[in-house]
């Protein structure tokens, strides 16, 4: 059998493990040390990571590298990707070594950092790789508690709050799910994901405290889970946690709340909800549709009104991510491509604009937009790099961010013209955010006194972008790279969709056939 | 038994006392250390009389454990030796021994390590394997009342602390009240079965209970209820942990609720299985208010004796789930979930009864501040079990929750599975808050760094194995499935 997945998985729990065990003293030879384990780590995963998508065989549309294994009753340790999960993984594992370098300068208790990310990365790789529902949900909840850590001991002023929001709210979310879950298992006797994916969760619709379900079963069991993945992606109106989340977060932090964390939700959608509840749904995908699209001009609008810019991308994370679900219910291959690729993309790009952020930060200690201005005179290198992810954060054709929200409002706008236009005027009001922050920040004469001696970026920060421009850039001008690999998996995902719900529709009709 | 040389066994008389040996040679253990701590050196030998009585408890354990396959009747059913009583045992041994271990030192600290507490305990230990194993009302009875006469005891054993006499007090009046009104439900199953015996009042209850015998079943439950404090019988239990001296606590928190939730599915199952439609609804009553109510009640709390106290509470009402769902699945996972449970809180108790500041043992949960700066593996530790205590994954309290709420859906109950998981995220937030201290809270009067080897080793090895768990919960779950299968057959 081929272990590589679960060798992906575990390989930072093993760094992890190694610095808890055998790293001693807190003097700075050891926070190197500390630093030093943590990137080889990060990166020999990610050279791992490498050898599963050369071996990955884009045209199979099944899961592969697939393992199992007994575990406890009734659960199998079952680990597999496909088209859709292998470029969360290559995400991640692409991420991790740019967050440690990102991290370099952290001084407070480095090898508890480094340990928590560590433990972080294995849980995240974890979320995407798992085959088994009690497996996933081990990953997807246990990933709250180095969260929590990271925002409590690093964090900023107001981080105890922010903590308890962060854990309380998405374990909210998560517990229905988990019941949801337990409901699964025990209706059709197996947690294994791709098992569950072919089975039909019953549609007959009821009523239950006077309130009719329309799609029935699978209706609730799509709110179960939706009340988790929408927690964590975070959609309009259950996000308020996570702007104070993002502002409390040290920068590293922020970048892999806002570059992975995101994810886990929109991947909850395409991995559980649509394959298993395609009925419940398209019951709610109009819903779903019409919260995202007010997502996007509503938290546009709160954005321009920031005067913290960690917050302010907070914000338009949250707009961003309403595309994403915007296009997984247009449920048609260019939505389901655009919102993979606009998670993909977003995750370089939120993560590049709060380790831009991070930049300023680490120099002059806020984070107030007025506290600055005019950097462009002493740092026109880190001008330059803002303003490419400015573009992208707008969506300039030629970045990844043109991409996937052009591929999304196209998916949209077959299934709702009206959702697309509003969706489309949020693409307004996000240039106008982004780059009037731009404006405030790095345009205009250096005036502050206290920016006359900031300096421009340092190797090692130029080293950390580069590899973020590289991949913004390559994606907008050839975004084959993605769809080829997630293409078959996703044509195969709404087929499949489409046969179950063609299926239940003839269900119904032969039911009003016999009245 | 394997040897055949004993003259009791198979004759006609059905005494069959092998069966009961355990308990029989652990009340002559008992008798003997008496004796020899009152003619030896009265409280001068209480250190050994300690660890005689822990080391007598672990190996009671370990032949319970080794010895006896399938089911064993005695004294004419009304003791009862079967799988699901041995895994309880087991469990009821192993942790009235680590609570004496533990406890040891913070009993000579505070001056009342007698040798008539672990002789105490001991006993108590004899009357939970009584509770257990008892197939008749009778026993049922005798076994309880040996357990609590034990508690009421060690709960004042610190008589010149005014708290402490308090707290015995009250657990007296109130288990007094309680054990009354088990009594009276006990009388009136007997008035309307027309025997004592689990056996002969499922063949008298039949398919459906007369409602002489309901009422039977549901003062017999209220009594048990208050035995495992579960809401709304729980009134004495936050008092009674804080006033009670800290080992005493720990031990409330562990063996007896065992002994008393083995119990409560045993008088279901084996005397009320056939009406189990009678019973789910106030079992799930019970859990369903013990579940919120631990939840909310400990949010405010700032002593951590008082704030386990609620969360015992609130775990009883998860156990009580699996009860509540009727089916042996349901069985198997109480079973699970008071083996998870006990673990868990002999770990935090091994923590609670090393927190000294200069000496003096301290109990306010702001005593932590900042602790895991100082001590990173003990706060590493102690955070492992209040994440499992709250049931977040990876750790094994997350599978103990996983089971009940398996098993409440699977009985069709999902709406107490959904009950169960909104209270556990209120819970949540206490846990975390003992979490806040630790890790993020301000720096504040560091508490002493000492802490006795079995202390340590106790800590660690729970939160060990509440994270090495997730592997194969160490076999537990097949264990617990033969119990539940003996139980329910």
């Amino acid at each position: 059998m081929d272990n590589t997945l679960s060798l992906v998985t575990f390989l930072p729990l093993i760094g992890a493990l190694t610095l808890a065990l055998f790293l001693r003293g807190d003097d700075a030879y050891a926070r190197r040390n500390a630093k030093r384990v943590a990137l080889t780590t990060t990166a020999a995963t990610f050279a791992v990571s490498l050898l599963i998508l050369v071996r990955f065989d884009p045209t199979d549309t099944g899961f592969q590298f697939v393992e199992e294994a007994e575990w406890l009753g009734g659960f199998t340790y079952k680990m597999g990707v496909d088209g859709i999960s292998i470029l969360f993984v290559m995400l991640t594992t692409f991420l991790m070594p740019l967050v440690i370098a990102g991290a370099w300068e952290v001084e407070h208790r480095v090898k508890d950092y480094m340990i928590a990310f560590l433990v972080l990365e294995t849980l995240m790789i974890g979320v995407f790789c798992a085959l088994d529902l009690i497996l996933f949900y081990l990953f997807f909840e246990a990933g709250l508690i180095p969260m929590f850590l990271i925002i409590g001991i690093w964090g900023g002023a107001n981080r105890i709050y922010a903590a308890f929001k962060f854990f309380l709210y998405t374990f909210l979310g998560s517990v229905l799910m988990l019941v949801a879950m337990i409901f699964m298992y025990a209706e059709a006797g197996t947690t294994d994901i791709p098992t569950l994916m072919n089975h039909p969760f019953g549609t007959e619709d009821f009523d239950i405290l006077g309130i009719h379900v329309s799609g029935g079963v699978q209706t609730l069991l799509w709110l179960a889970f939706f009340a988790s993945f929408a927690v964590k992606m975070p959609m309009w109106p259950v996000h308020t946690w996570l702007p104070d989340a993002h502002v409390q977060a040290p920068t590293a932090g922020s970048v892999v709340l806002a570059a992975i964390l995101l994810k886990m939700g929109g991947y909850g959608f395409l991995r559980f909800s649509l394959p298993m509840f395609p009925v419940g749904s398209e019951v709610m995908g109009p819903f779903v549709l019409w919260l995202s699209a007010i997502a996007v001009v509503y938290t546009s609008l709160v954005a321009l009104a920031q005067e913290d810019m960690k917050k302010l991308i907070a914000y338009s994370s949250v707009a961003h991510m309403g595309f994403v679900t915007m296009g997984i219910f247009s449920v048609n291959q260019q939505g389901l491509d655009g919102a993979i690729f606009q998670m993909l993309s977003h995750g370089f790009i939120s993560g590049a604009l709060f380790l831009c952020v991070g930049v300023i930060y680490d120099r002059m200690h806020t984070r107030e937009i007025e506290a600055y201005g005019g950097l462009v005179n002493r740092m026109p290198a880190y001008a330059a790099v803002f303003m490419l992810f400015t573009m992208a954060n707008v969506g300039l054709p030629g970045t990844s961010g043109f991409v996937g929200e052009f591929l999304t409002l196209m998916g949209v706008f077959q299934v709702n013209t009206l959702i697309a236009v509003v969706a489309a005027t949020g693409v307004i009001l996000s240039a106008a955010y982004a780059l009037w922050l731009y404006r405030r920040v790095v345009l205009g004469d250096l005036i502050k006194e206290s920016l006359k001696s900031i300096t421009d970026m340092t190797p090692r920060e130029r080293a950390v972008f580069a590899p973020l421009v590289v991949m913004t850039i390559l994606l907008g001008v050839y975004p084959a790279l993605v769809t080829d690999i997630v293409g078959p998996s996703v044509s195969a995902l709404v087929e499949r969709v489409e046969t179950a719900r063609a299926d239940v529709d003839g269900v119904a009709r032969l039911a009003l056939g016999g009245e | 038994m394997a040897s055949p040389g004993w003259p009791w066994e198979g004759s006609e008389t059905m005494i069959n006392a092998a069966a009961a040996l355990p308990e029989i040679l652990l009340v002559l253990f008992a008798m003997a250390a008496l004796l020899f701590a009152v003619f030896g050196g009265k409280d001068e030998a209480a250190p050994s009389v300690l660890w005689a009585s822990a080391a007598a408890l672990a190996a009671a354990a370990l032949f319970v454990g080794a010895g006896g396959r399938g089911t064993r009747e005695a004294f004419h059913g009304a003791f009862v030796d079967d799988g699901y009583a041995r895994f309880a045992k087991v469990t009821i041994l192993l942790s009235a021994a680590a609570i004496l271990v533990i406890g040891r030192r913070h009993m000579e600290r505070l001056g009342i390590l007698k040798f008539e507490y672990p002789i105490l305990i001991t006993l108590a230990a004899v009357g939970m394997m009584m509770m257990v194993s008892a197939g008749d009302l009778m026993a049922l009875y005798m076994g309880l009342e040996l357990q609590s006469l034990a508690l009421y005891v060690v709960a004042s054993i610190d008589r010149d602390s005014t708290r402490s006499t308090e707290a015995g007090l009250k657990y007296f009046v109130l288990g007094a009240l309680s054990s009354g009104l088990l009594l009276y439900g006990a009388s009136l199953v007997y008035g309307y079965a027309g025997t004592t015996l689990f056996s002969g009042i499922l063949r008298a209850a039949g398919d459906g209970a007369s409602i002489g015998l309901v009422f039977g079943l549901v003062f017999i439950s209220v009594g048990l209820a208050f035995k495992v404090s579960a809401a709304p019988f729980h009134m004495w239990t936050p008092d009674v942990y804080e006033g009670a001296p800290t080992p005493v606590t720990a031990f409330f928190a562990t063996a007896p609720k065992v002994a008393a939730m083995v119990l409560f599915g045993r008088v279901l199952w084996d005397a009320f299985g056939g009406v189990s439609g009678d019973w789910t609804q106030i079992v799930a009553f019970l859990s369903v208010v013990s579940m919120f109510l631990g939840a909310v009640a400990a949010i405010g709390q700032r002593d951590i004796k008082r704030l386990m106290a609620y969360s015992s509470i609130s775990h009883m009402g998860f156990a009580l789930i699996g009860l509540a769902a009727g089916t042996e699945e349901g069985a198997r996972a109480m079973l699970i979930y008071m083996v998870v449970y006990v673990v868990m809180n002999i770990g935090v108790f091994a923590f609670i009864l090393s927190m000294e500041r200069e000496g003096e043992p301290v109990t306010d949960i702001g005593a932590l501040n900042n602790y895991s700066k100082g001590e990173p593996l003990k706060g590493l530790a102690l955070l492992v079990l209040m994440f499992s205590l709250a049931g977040v994954p990876p750790f094994v309290g997350f599978f103990a929750k996983l089971y009940v709420l398996s098993a409440a859906v699977g009985a069709g109950m999902a709406w107490l599975a959904l009950a169960g998981a909104v209270a556990s995220v209120i819970a949540a937030y206490y846990y975390l808050r003992i979490v806040y201290f630790m890790y993020f809270g301000e720096e504040g009067a560091p508490l002493d760094r000492t802490m006795t080897p079995a202390n340590w080793i106790a800590l660690l090895a729970c939160a060990g194995a509440m994270a090495a768990g997730v592997v194969n919960l160490f076999g537990i779950e097949a264990l617990a499935a033969s119990a539940a299968a003996a139980l329910v057959d």
